[in-house]
């Protein structure tokens, strides 16, 4: 059974022009033990899909529906209350920016200890134990000192390691991760990936990646979902949707990436055009103003595609796909 | 080929921690000492991680910010000194593109007419010829000629970009330097304004120095590369050698810690994950840079600092022990 399933999530927001929806009919589900990676381009709807699960979108603005099962719980039914005591123990959330994350006038000590007072009655001593024991874990130098330092004493890497210990202080059955290493400089998202591979291993817990870095993806996720315009477009393991992708976005995607081998090409593939505006979707498949393979069907709601773990939304079939990457030129 | 801008051991320095108290803060040299060439015609690729000193480099090299110490000559002029009005032929022909499209445009002012200051104030064309250029720059960029009469939040990332493309080409300028052009833009519009760079110089003829984070796109938009860490270059030569045989080690490092988007056999690579952290520019190791983080250190490299020396085969690299190449005899 899954730890997390997600069907048919849609949020809406109220805007003068009337409701906008921002995430459409997503479904997903993450099992025990698994990294799903959720890549999409901005706007594409990745955080909020997972903000509107965890309760954290407004609800004065935003309409969420569908089903968010955890645990057997649903989760989208939750009062605030019951939500509240999920988040953090059950389900934690590492953001993109440590900076906003922390909080400027507590020490990191502090806040980490206040985090699992909040859910586990535990003596001060044995928290602030742990705190050093979470920080040791996340290879911060010298966990004892860096307790009693505040995060503007810390540098960008070793304040988003401060915030992975910080989620994994009460030992989450769920880690979402934002674009966990989207701030930080290359050589350092290369030791905050080893991290994050490493506790996975060693704390056991699934983890939602949410990222723009298709590199990054390929790297940690076992299976990935692509997202486009707020639906889900392709979903898969990471192998199949990377060395045989079926929708003409991921195609694109994967092409516009400038590799850092082989030979160079004078012009990069580039996808034509720009996503869509919120609140302008056509019935059809969203991609189609900039698919270089659309049809005339694909006006309409397009099918999905296979029947197993490897699943698109596009009227393209198995026998059609290898013609059509062939001719659009997206091949890497 | 032709040298079109070099910086000759250019020094960069800030006070930081200055307090009233006499003696107090400290000197952050943010770029030491570089020498670098920018030539007619190519496309230089200025990489280096966050506090590596690229961005000062290119404002210096562009007179937007003044030089410590050091020269930046400019078409065989030394133009370190120049001021005021002594400067705006040479602001004319370098021209800067600037990461953030949506900072670096008045969000107060119609396209046409962000396009239409610098034709003025430089004299380029006369009042009459104005609308003819501003819709021969659209054209250029790939955006429509109504985009002239709208205001620059109308537009996303990617076409305000464009307008700062055309801001820049509105100069017919010789030079331009880009400070992270692209970082800003999601993957699949980030590709259209590559191309777009690549396409402008090969119809207008321009030099590019282009300053970016992202290896990928640099090696796709390079001629030469030149590596920064720290303030100083470490490695610098043609792309396909850098990029395919890394002499120094930081580069190798660099190149290997990026994830590639690709899954299976193909994907196993030599992955070098540095210990550490960027020391503070504040008080950098004595020998070389990199000492603290390398992988190969030995004693010679916390004793003397490595100077940049030529590779046989073109490259320079600041290294005792390049990984590959052989370094030419010192004379």
């Amino acid at each position: 059974m899954s730890l997390l399933d997600v069907q048919n999530l849609r949020v809406s927001f109220t805007s003068e022009a009337g409701p906008v929806t921002a995430v459409h009919d997503v479904s997903f589900r993450v099992d025990a033990g698994e990294v799903l990676g959720i890549v999409g381009e901005s706007g594409s709807g990745k955080t909020l899909s997972l903000l509107s699960v965890l309760g954290l979108v407004d609800k004065r603005v935003a309409t969420v529906t569908g089903q968010a099962m955890f645990r057997g719980q649903s989760l989208l039914d939750l009062p605030d209350r019951e939500m509240r005591r999920i988040r953090g123990r059950d389900i934690a959330l590492i953001s993109q920016d440590p900076m906003t994350a922390l909080t400027p006038v507590h020490t990191i000590g502090a806040q980490i200890v206040e985090q699992i007072h909040a859910h586990e009655r535990v003596s001060r001593a044995a928290a602030r134990a742990r705190a050093v024991a979470l920080l040791a874990d996340v290879r911060i130098p010298s966990p004892e000192k860096a307790l009693d330092r505040y995060p503007h004493e810390l540098s960008g890497g070793m304040r988003q390691r401060a915030v992975i210990a910080m989620a994994l202080s009460c030992n989450p059955a769920l880690v979402v991760a934002d674009e966990p290493t989207t701030a930080l400089d290359t050589t350092v998202q290369a030791q905050v990936l080893d991290l994050l591979r490493a506790l996975r291993q060693s704390h056991g817990s699934s983890v939602v990646l949410i990222t723009h870095d298709m590199g990054v993806v390929a790297e940690m996720a076992d299976r990935v979902a692509v997202m486009y315009a707020g639906r889900v477009v392709e979903t898969g393991p990471v192998a199949n949707v990377f060395n045989q992708p079926w929708h003409p976005y991921t195609w694109g995607l994967l092409a516009s990436i400038p590799p850092l081998t082989g030979a160079r090409q004078g012009r990069l593939y580039s996808i034509p055009g720009m996503p869509p505006a919120p609140g302008t979707l056509l019935p059809g498949c969203a991609y189609v103003a900039r698919c270089p393979a659309a049809m005339a069907v694909c006006h309409t709601p397009p099918p999905e595609q296979g029947n197993g773990a490897h699943r698109a939304f596009c009227f393209l079939d198995a026998s059609q796909r290898a013609a059509a990457r062939q001719k659009v030129g997206a091949l890497t | 080929m032709t040298v079109l801008m070099a910086a000759q051991a250019l020094s960069r320095s800030f006070a930081v921690g200055r307090t009233w108290i006499p003696g107090s803060g400290q000197v952050l040299r943010a770029v030491d000492a570089v020498d670098l060439e920018v030539w007619r015609g190519e496309t230089l690729g200025l990489v280096g991680e966050s506090g590596s000193g690229k961005s000062t480099l290119g404002r210096c090299m562009t007179r937007l910010l003044d030089v410590t110490e050091g020269q930046v000559v400019f078409d065989g002029q030394d133009v370190t000194a120049l001021q005021g009005r002594a400067l705006r032929p040479f602001r004319r022909r370098v021209q800067m593109i600037f990461q953030d499209p949506s900072s670096s445009l008045n969000p107060q002012r119609r396209v046409g007419d962000i396009l239409t200051e610098p034709l003025a104030v430089h004299g380029i064309r006369a009042r009459v010829d104005i609308p003819a250029r501003l819709a021969e720059l659209m054209d250029l960029v790939g955006l429509p000629e109504a985009a002239l009469r709208r205001f620059p939040h109308e537009f996303s990332g990617g076409q305000r970009q464009r307008i700062g493309i055309a801001r820049a080409l509105a100069m017919e300028p010789d030079l331009i330097i880009a400070d992270e052009p692209v970082s800003a833009l999601d993957v699949s519009v980030q590709a259209q304004v590559v191309n777009l760079f690549a396409e402008l110089k090969e119809r207008l003829s321009l030099t590019y120095l282009i300053i970016a984070h992202d290896l990928g796109v640099v090696r796709q938009v390079s001629d030469r590369v030149a590596i920064m860490y720290l303030g100083s270059i470490m490695e610098t030569g043609a792309t396909d050698p850098v990029f395919d045989t890394p002499a120094h080690p930081y580069t190798e490092a660099l190149i290997s810690a990026i994830p590639v988007p690709v899954v299976g056999p193909e994907a196993r690579r030599k992955r070098i994950v540095l210990t550490g952290e960027i020391p503070s520019p504040t008080s950098p190791p004595k020998g070389c840079k990199f000492v603290t983080r390398c992988p190969i250190a030995q004693d010679r490299c916390r004793a003397e600092r490595p100077i940049l020396r030529g590779l046989v085969d073109g490259r320079s690299v600041a290294c005792h022990y390049p990984q590959s190449g052989t370094l030419k005899e010192l004379p």
